[in-house]
């Protein structure tokens, strides 16, 4: 827990210093990542911790989530335009992400088979 | 009167809110389960509904609720570290397909922002809507940092990053099953690209390797957002 806090900590002064426009935490999964590698494996302890909280990830989003009823009175005239657009953006994204992906999957399995 | 004084004690004290949030989401998850995981039976989903509605029942305040519910949120900084985890364990299979990774990122990033403010503009949305909505598949602070750029409102982009999350998380197992997506890397991919930490979440309910892969997503969609959108509207004019 306190490898993960301290990599927080740095991501978070990293972004102060560079001004970039990016979260401490993802720049701290960054870190913890290329320590990782760095080292070359991880601790008992990290695995434990890590697993632990990514099982729960879910629940730590509700709180976040209750916030959009802030909203609900600035975005009332527009809610049914501003679904249908999320909707149907999120079902583009996935399909579009999706699709690439698999596909340039099945090139690069041909392409190595073919090449050997 | 005894009752009023108790309800008093407990909606000052944050012991309340964050033990309600908790018990909520275990019943709201054994809902979804018992349902065969019914996709409109979302745990997350169920759990903001049901608390939103006993917050404006009991005419709490948000604040008064994150006052307790804060110390789950501020989990999730650690939690985003912990993801290079299970990345980490995907070294290997990474190393082998970074191109479609890449490529597939680069790919999503702009069909998420693209696609919104195209649908939004046909449907007549206003141009700020538009620069607020562009940023809504990263997660919540880099959305909002974007929006801000952009020229949007970082208010309206957080709720439509929250809004959107829990769309993707709900619907997109389904709709990338019924796309014909059955690579459990792409899955991941898709689901981190579109619903950030949300579909992350979703994503290492159902395979390891998808959860892994949301996650990376997820790191690298909001590095490219970050990178891209800004330039790319300013060419644009939009700005």
């Amino acid at each position: 827990m306190a490898l993960l806090l301290f990599c927080q900590l740095c991501g978070e002064a990293l972004v102060r210093l560079s001004g970039w426009p990016l979260p401490g935490p993802v720049l701290g999964m960054l870190l913890l990542f290329l320590w990782l590698r760095y080292r070359g494996r991880s601790s008992h302890d990290l695995d434990l911790t890590a697993d632990g909280l990514l099982k729960y990830l879910a629940l730590l989003f509700v709180p976040a989530g209750v916030g959009v009823m802030v909203y609900f009175d600035a975005l009332g005239g527009i809610w049914l335009k501003l679904g249908v657009t999320l909707l149907a953006s999120a079902v583009i994204t996935l399909v579009v992400t999706g699709w690439t992906m698999q596909w340039l999957l099945r090139r690069q399995k041909t392409e190595h088979s073919d090449g050997v | 009167m005894a009752f009023d004084s108790f309800w008093v004690y407990l909606s000052a004290s944050p012991l309340w809110w964050l033990t309600l949030t908790i018990l909520i989401y275990l019943g709201a998850q054994r809902l979804f389960l018992k349902s065969g995981s019914a996709a409109l039976l979302n745990p997350v989903a169920v759990s903001i509904v049901a608390l939103i509605v006993l917050l404006e029942l009991s005419h709490t305040s948000y604040d008064a609720y994150f006052a307790g519910a804060q110390f789950l949120h501020f989990l999730l900084g650690p939690a985003t570290v912990a993801l290079a985890v299970p990345l980490y364990r995907q070294m290997a299979r990474l190393r082998a397909i970074w191109f479609p990774v890449t490529v597939s990122l680069a790919v999503g990033v702009l069909t998420g922002a693209f696609s919104a403010v195209a649908i939004g503009y046909v449907l007549g949305l206003d141009r700020t809507t538009l620069l607020s909505l562009a940023p809504k598949s990263v997660t919540t602070p880099v959305a909002m940092g974007i929006s801000e750029v952009l020229g949007g409102i970082p208010a309206m982009t957080a709720a439509f990053v929250v809004f959107t999350g829990i769309t993707g998380a709900v619907i997109g197992l389904r709709v990338l099953k019924a796309a014909g997506v059955t690579d459990e890397s792409a899955v991941g991919t898709a689901m981190g690209v579109t619903a950030h930490g949300v579909g992350t979440a979703r994503a290492f309910e159902v395979h390891p390797v998808s959860g892994a892969f949301a996650g990376l997503a997820m790191a690298l969609a909001a590095f490219l957002t970050a990178l891209m959108l800004p330039p790319l509207f300013e060419w644009m004019g939009w700005r």
